[in-house]
């Protein structure tokens, strides 16, 4: 099932310049894989070679932030918004 | 260059000075359009980072990224940079800035409260290269 996946203007330059990309999956984690095999540029960009969230992102399901629910094994239905932000820090 | 009106840029100040009597570090972040110089809008956000290390660390608290991302996506604006304060040291990037900068189209203002008067710059953040931008104060246009 598709959702949708919002990309930041960082990261848009891996996906052909769209601002939004249709993934399939039925968790966090599985919606980026797809996202990944589309656009093998996202690759290292969201999931650690671990293969864990990259703690210099931040991945919501409509409007809570993943780090919160269940990380990559938080599921996802027909017609959530996955968002990708920048996680914005410093000193 | 980066143009803003003299409320958004005041907007930044009195955020900073709030925070520096905690004493915390303000963020928030700054939309316009894409390739635009004009910040159409300036969304204060909280500080996430832990409490005991907010007058040197911050940490821009994520759901409120997510409210004024959507908020300028709704104007037909993009997330064009981000400022925050330096309630210690002078207004200028810091090591920890620079590397952790996000996106290297943005436009990074750094506010100091150190002096009685607050400083506010802008810079750019490319690949670990800073640069310094002139900061132009604008009146909105008349109607």
């Amino acid at each position: 099932m598709p959702v949708e996946v919002r990309l930041p203007t960082v990261l848009r330059q891996h996906a052909a310049g769209q601002s939004s990309v249709k993934a399939n999956g039925s968790t966090i984690g599985e919606v980026f894989e797809d996202l990944v095999r589309q656009f093998p540029l996202l690759s290292g960009q969201v999931i650690t070679e671990d293969g864990a969230l990259h703690k210099f992102v931040n991945v919501y399901r409509n409007d809570d932030d993943v780090r919160f629910l269940d990380k990559l094994a938080t599921p996802v239905a027909d017609d959530d918004v996955v968002t990708i932000l920048p996680a914005v820090a410093g000193g | 260059m980066l143009r803003i009106t003299r409320a958004h840029w005041q907007a930044i100040i009195d955020h900073a000075v709030a925070e520096a009597t905690k004493p915390a570090e303000a963020c928030g972040l700054l939309a316009g359009e894409l390739g635009d110089i004009d910040v159409k809008a300036v969304y204060p956000c909280g500080n996430a980072a832990p409490a005991e290390k907010q007058d040197m660390l911050y940490e821009l608290d994520s759901h409120d990224y997510l409210k004024a991302d959507r908020d300028a996506q709704a104007n037909g604006w993009e997330i064009i940079g981000v400022y925050h304060s330096h309630t210690h040291t002078e207004a200028l990037p810091s090591p920890t800035d620079i590397a952790q900068a996000p996106d290297p189209s943005w436009h990074y203002i750094v506010a100091s409260t150190r002096l009685p008067t607050p400083v506010v710059r802008s810079f750019t953040i490319v690949d670990g290269e800073v640069a310094e931008e002139p900061l132009v104060l604008e009146r909105p246009p008349a109607k």
